[in-house]
């Protein structure tokens, strides 16, 4: 019990919690000065979010990618590596998983569905890898990499569709195979044909592996320990450079996974982008609200994910453009980014804790 | 002793917020999500955006401007939401059908996949798609003849070129848009078969940078006429053209989808080809109203005035390369002129 407590009245969570409401108030603000009703839109919010199964089963669909490339930004960032390149990986874990449940046939759904799946993390990892490997032999920071990739990552998905998998006469790509769906019929069917797939199972899977292997294992040693002071761990005798390829590669195959989940459960094919989808960019986010903590991930992205789908309900029951949500959502960041500021929001309950102290 | 009083805190700022939501309810439950349409007509008309939304200067507010239209008038009570990714088309379409909408629209190709799903599982729900044809029983599909309608704005640039070279800057590389760029190269053969004649894609409906860019290339090349079929993008290429047309330059842009020049301009616009996406949303729209309802497929073409140049044209185009214009008009709705639908 008191070590529930503690999670509760750690220092982070209560952060994230004030910086949370200080946003929702301030986008309550916005809303007062456009002339909207600031509770009549939360509540629609909420209601469209967990009113009924349908929408429910879509929020998650809505979650899961997130959660994917949260844990991606993440896991880059306790390495030290400022992994912005969620976006390109992402599309790149799509590219792969479409072409495997496109092309290879014949296989029963037990090994096709995991086989796409896995192409997926596979070249999503590789596609971040080449940033890492860049860095490691070349000093190239990954920043500047990781952006230039997302641009290649798009147009090459977009190549690659429109020339191996291209349907006749339309902007997408031809339907995967039956076997490689990951989409869960039953409980769609349950749930009013909300698109809900084992993506998500996976998503919160990959959440403790996180856990585990970065705090339980001695390679996540090693990577956090890079993370912390690349030159002490070299002193300590670590391969700096093969942990950094290493990092970015895990963390380009939760991302990578992200895209194939979309693939895979959701679509069913996928379209010649005109754009970059924004997931990867949005995970950045997610991973900030959770202080790149696993946990604090999933916790983020059903935040976010609430946030983004119920804004369609804001703007249905309440009239409220959507842009104000996004507004919202940008404070909540703010707030948790510029922490000083909720320090200082929270500076008189700090004081007089500290009194309790002295007595 | 403070730990609980910070996780106590905590919850009454959470459970105030939580309650400040639920007190509200029940007031706006009667009074919240209905319309402030005159009418008292129960008929409710939805409308599903793609990524573009309804400020797009494009299809999307075409067909928006007709519902409202159709919500002043009295018939029914209008509704749209707007499609972030195209994860929410789905989702999108379902929040008006099982909310009971008499109709939904979805605008854009795009929406032909969610479309067809949602009315494969909504066999009861009325929808309608623009610019793709969906085959279900429940679905109105509304497509346009776009080829013919470029086909004339082409007879315009064929003669109105000074440099002999004219140009066409599409959004995405799609069969759709092709059917412009198909027509408007065959209304510049006709007329002017020496004319060289540019295509370039942009690839995006929204990046007007990108529109800008390759527009600047065009004119830069010696094209003095560009055509754009590229929703948002379209705008970068009026705006470069605006800016030569200031240093003394002599460039044109033709317009798409609605009469641009209300927009852009005269200065820059030289005509626009228009495509009446209001009038097919109203017409249909009021189909429901009244009840005459069917799915199916209708094309609508120069001869529906589904298509045309705008009624503008007459300030930057002679009267005599009108009456040309309205010769082929004349004679591609007798047939004697067969427009092309794909880019050879």
């Amino acid at each position: 019990m008191s070590k529930l407590m503690k999670i509760f009245t750690g220092d982070s969570f209560i952060l994230s919690l004030v910086a949370i409401i200080m946003g929702l108030i301030l986008g309550a603000l916005v809303m007062l000065i456009g002339g909207y009703d600031p509770f009549e839109a939360y509540s629609a919010l909420i209601t469209r979010v967990y009113g009924d199964s349908y929408n429910f089963g879509e929020a998650i669909r809505e979650m899961t990618p997130l959660i994917m490339t949260g844990l991606a930004f993440a896991f880059a960032a306790r390495t030290g590596l400022f992994n912005i390149g969620g976006e390109g990986q992402f599309l790149i874990g799509m590219t792969a998983a479409s072409i495997v449940g496109i092309h290879v046939q014949g296989l029963p759904v037990y090994i096709h569905a995991p086989l796409a799946v896995i192409a997926g993390a596979v070249f999503g990892g590789l596609w971040a890898a080449i940033a890492g490997y860049l860095k490691a032999a070349r000093g190239v920071n990954e920043v500047i990499s990781c952006i230039m990739l997302n641009w290649i990552g798009l147009y090459l998905s977009n190549m690659i569709i429109n020339n191996f998998a291209l349907l006749e006469g339309e902007n997408r790509s031809v339907n995967i195979q039956p076997t490689a769906s990951i989409a869960i019929g039953w409980l769609s069917e349950m749930m009013g044909n909300a698109r809900v797939h084992w993506g998500t199972v996976i998503a919160l899977l990959a959440a403790v592996f996180f856990y585990i292997f970065m705090w339980k294992t001695k390679q996540g040693y090693e990577l956090r320990a890079v993370g912390f002071n690349q030159d002490a761990s070299k002193y300590a005798g670590m391969n700096v450079n093969r942990n950094v390829v290493k990092a970015m590669f895990i963390s380009g195959a939760f991302a990578g996974l992200g895209g194939a989940f979309t693939v895979l459960g959701v679509f069913g094919y996928q379209s010649v982008m005109a754009s970059s989808p924004g997931t990867g960019f949005d995970g950045i986010a997610v991973a900030l609200i959770g202080m790149n903590n696993p946990f604090g991930i999933i916790l983020g992205s059903i935040l976010f994910g609430t946030l983004t789908y119920g804004s369609a309900g804001m703007s249905f029951s309440a009239d409220v453009p959507p842009e104000i949500v996004r507004i919202v959502i940008g404070a909540i960041i703010f707030f948790i980014a510029a922490q000083g500021i909720v320090r200082w929001v929270l500076k008189p309950f700090y004081a007089k804790r500290k009194k309790e102290k002295v007595l | 002793m403070k730990k609980v009083y910070s996780l106590s805190l905590i919850m009454v700022l959470a459970l105030s917020v939580f309650l400040a939501a639920c007190g509200n309810k029940s007031d706006n439950a009667s009074g919240g999500s209905t319309s402030e349409g005159k009418g008292s007509s129960d008929v409710k008309v939805g409308m599903v955006t793609d990524v573009g939304g309804v400020n797009d200067k494009s299809f999307n507010q075409s067909a928006w401007e007709a519902l409202e239209k159709v919500q002043s008038a009295g018939g029914a009570s209008v509704k749209y939401l707007q499609s972030k990714s195209d994860q929410d088309y789905i989702p999108n379409l379902n929040q008006f059908v099982k909310d009971g909408y008499s109709l939904t629209w979805g605008i854009g190709f795009n929406l032909a996949d969610a479309i067809k799903t949602v009315a494969g599982q909504n066999p009861d729900a009325k929808l309608a798609i623009i610019d793709s044809v969906v085959d279900a029983p429940n679905v109105k599909s509304v497509t346009f003849s776009e080829n013919e309608g470029s086909f004339l704005v082409g007879v315009v640039a064929g003669k109105m070129t000074k440099t002999n070279k004219i140009g066409f800057v599409g959004g995405e590389k799609s069969p759709l848009i092709q059917r412009f760029e198909a027509g408007f190269q065959a209304g510049i053969k006709a007329v002017n078969p020496k004319a060289e004649f540019i295509a370039n894609y942009a690839g995006a409906f929204d990046k007007p940078d990108v529109g800008k860019a390759a527009a600047a290339t065009m004119y830069n090349e010696g094209v003095d006429i560009i055509f754009h079929a590229a929703g948002a993008t379209g705008t970068g290429v009026f705006n470069e053209a605006a800016s030569r047309k200031k240093s003394g330059q002599q460039v044109w842009v033709i317009g798409v989808d609605k009469d641009q020049s209300l927009e852009f301009g005269d200065e820059v616009t030289l005509t626009s080809m228009i495509k009446r996406v209001d009038t097919a949303v109203e017409k249909v729209s009021q189909e429901v109203i009244d009840g005459t309802f069917k799915g199916g497929t209708e094309t609508l073409g120069l001869k529906d005035d589904g298509v045309g140049i705008a009624d503008t044209s007459s300030k930057n185009v002679p009267a005599d390369v009108l009456k040309l214009v309205d010769e082929y008009k004349a004679k591609i709705i007798a047939g004697e002129v067969k427009v092309p639908d794909t880019v050879k």
